[in-house]
């Protein structure tokens, strides 16, 4: 785990007293909302429909059990008893009083967390794969470098004002399960020839209301410069990104109006200037922070099988549960478990106080005391002896947080929407739950196999509705909300962007579309193993386009 | 028709503006039914901000439904009840605000 120093420590209590009097000034009426509103937004303050937002920044999305019981108690104390995870794996309350926020400050303080650049146009919270230090197919774990990057970013004067916001994700898989080609700069940790750790570099994915896919502009980056290479991407863009039109400002629209080609020769430029400068990281430095993340001793535990195998033979929920939410670990006798904050009919990401305190116990009890969030709204237990599955799935029966239903079609993203936020232009967790009762038999979520659907409730797509395999936008139409449909979409490895399937559907209509959606694609598979979005890529739109409209084309 | 309407600075929660002070809800708001009437209430709108009582103020669509103002667009109806999601929480969880909104 991450050891939070004494710099991290003065910084983040410097950081509070700083906002807190600026709150304080605020609410004095000494400085108006024009001079307040970047100020709050630097430290994750939003306003929404119905009060403040505050975003608290869960760095690659780890947290520790004492951090999920600090959040639990902010939940109860300041809040409405509930918080959300986000799918750039922070989490949101949605109801605190601004005069209450330094006090919430102060005790994010007191377990090393803060709201610092969880908004505005700076380097957002590095995100990073939920499995990464327990994945069985991980060439190493990408958080220490998320760490270097979170260091080197924060408050870094030359990118605290760029043209728009910023993200960076890293994987340390081929699989991968950070969505790096929807990102600013996506990172693949991997391995040359020799032997040596470096990154693939892509530049330039983002959804929102131009959907790009990230352009790989390098294929082996050196570890030691993963500083130096980013700066130069960074100082690229902050010097020709676009500052005159919020909508063309992310790097993605650089990058597509420049040329791959171009922006790469410019980038290789500006990093012949920096590569042997300070900034190229010495491998003691990266062996140090490494070293922050060292894996908790694994034990063996190899009664794990035996108990195991009996506990499915007793349980037919447990096996379910072990099926789809238990993945195996780079250790034998361990596994990484997800634990599903998306039960049938229920807010997707949104967990309670009493809740979070029980994971925390869980955590602690059976996971060393470590937690991840994941981008897709969940929360991870990274490591858990495949011997306490069992008491770890009972617990979470108890809580009721053990829907074993991860990576299938209940499984999903979902943006707060018009619920709360005052920039959505139609609702979408009301969606998401009734798609989520529709297909609330786990016999049929099984069936249909893996299904990645994502839903926005506006173009800013929060909800990563164009990398869905089945992605659903709410707008807003003549007064009344309506839902398009995109098929293709994917964030993994081959990501992909989905395509506008056809006319929008109404609230009343988007299940039942959905639905239909889902039977052709179970009319049409070659067989029960072939994936939707393999289907999908095979047979194109046309089937899907015939089952929605044929009738409509035939009456017009 | 018109309300006025905005985010109370203290703890965001969202207001009206009726009988000359800032309502938790929208069902007595004072109604513009002309431009004159929305450019005062615009003026009263614009001098609470300035007077750091409220933020994000607006002048929105309503109608009248059972002797109460409702909101016409979405957007608002939600913000003047709260979470459609979430009946337990927001304006509509007490039950003189859920009648007003």
């Amino acid at each position: 785990m991450y050891r939070y120093d004494e710099f991290d420590h003065d910084f983040v209590q410097a950081r509070v007293a700083e906002f807190s009097d600026q709150v304080k000034r605020r609410l004095a009426g000494e400085i108006t909302e024009d001079q307040f509103r970047p100020l709050r937004l630097m430290n994750g303050v939003y306003l929404q429909l119905h009060a403040y937002m505050l975003r608290i920044a869960v760095p690659y999305g780890t947290l520790n059990s004492r951090q999920l019981r600090m959040l639990a108690h902010i939940a109860r104390k300041y809040d409405k008893g509930y918080g959300h995870f986000t799918t750039r794996q922070n989490l949101q309350f949605h109801w605190p009083a601004l005069a209450d926020v330094p006090a919430i400050l102060a005790d994010l303080a007191s377990v090393e967390m803060h709201c610092i650049q969880t908004s505005g146009n700076c380097i957002r919270n590095v995100t990073a794969d939920h499995f990464a230090g327990a994945a069985a197919d991980e060439v190493a774990d990408p958080r220490p470098y998320a760490e270097i990057l979170r260091q080197w970013s924060s408050v870094h004067p030359e990118f605290s004002y760029l043209p728009r916001k910023f993200k960076i994700a890293v994987t340390g898989a081929e699989r991968d399960r950070a969505a790096i080609q929807a990102h600013d700069i996506g990172l693949h940790l991997k391995k040359n020839a020799a032997g040596e750790l470096g990154f693939a570099v892509y530049v330039g994915g983002g959804l929102g209301r131009t959907p790009m896919v990230a352009k790989k502009i390098r294929d082996f980056l050196p570890e030691a410069e993963l500083l130096s290479y980013c700066t130069a991407i960074l100082r690229v863009y902050n010097l020709y990104g676009r500052r005159d039109n919020k909508y063309k400002a992310r790097i993605k629209i650089l990058v597509h109006e420049t040329g791959v080609e171009e922006i790469a020769r410019q980038i290789e430029a500006e990093w012949q200037e920096l590569k042997d400068t300070e900034l190229k990281l010495p491998e003691a430095d990266i062996r140090a922070i490494n070293a922050y993340f060292a894996p908790p001793a694994l034990s063996a535990r190899p009664e794990g099988d035996a108990l195991v195998k009996q506990a499915r033979l007793d349980s037919k929920s447990f096996s379910e549960w072990l099926d789809q939410n238990v993945v195996t670990h780079r250790h034998p006798d361990y596994a990484a478990v997800t634990i599903s904050l998306k039960g049938i009919g229920e807010v997707p990401g949104d967990v309670t106080d009493s809740q979070m305190e029980a994971v925390a116990d869980i955590a602690e009890k059976y996971a060393f005391d470590e937690l991840r969030v994941s981008h897709e709204q969940n929360l991870i237990l990274p490591h858990v002896a495949r011997a306490d599955l069992k008491a770890v799935y009972d617990a979470l029966v108890e809580i009721g947080l053990a829907t074993a239903n991860s990576n299938l079609i209940s499984d999903i993203i979902s943006c707060p929407g018009l619920d709360y936020c005052s920039l959505a232009t139609a609702r979408s967790i009301p969606v998401a739950q009734e798609i989520s009762r529709r297909f609330a038999s786990l016999e049929r979520q099984r069936e249909i196999g893996e299904l990645k659907l994502k839903i926005s409730g506006c173009i800013n797509a929060c909800g990563h509705h164009h990398v869905g395999h089945i992605g659903i936008l709410g707008v807003e139409k003549k007064g009344t909300e309506l839902y398009q449909v995109t098929l293709g979409g994917s964030a993994d490895e081959n990501t992909s962007i989905g395509e506008i399937i056809g006319r929008g559907f109404s609230s009343e209509e988007i299940t039942d579309a959905i639905e239909q959606i889902v039977d052709t694609y179970l009319g049409l598979r070659l067989r029960p193993d072939e994936r939707f979005i393999d289907a999908y890529r095979r047979v194109g739109p046309a089937p899907f386009k015939e089952a929605l409209y044929a009738g409509e084309t035939k009456a017009a | 028709m018109k309300v006025l309407t905005a985010n109370r600075l203290s703890d965001g929660i969202a207001v009206w503006y009726a009988d000359g002070g800032w309502a938790e809800t929208v069902g007595h708001a004072d109604i513009a039914y002309d431009k004159a009437a929305e450019d005062r209430l615009e003026a009263i709108g614009a001098a609470a901000a300035a007077n750091n009582e409220v933020l994000d103020v607006n002048v929105i669509d309503v109608t009248i439904v059972d002797g109460l103002v409702q909101p016409v667009r979405l957007r608002e109806k939600i913000r003047a009840a709260g979470p459609t999601i979430h009946p337990d929480l927001g304006k509509q969880a007490s039950p003189q605000a859920a009648r007003a909104a």
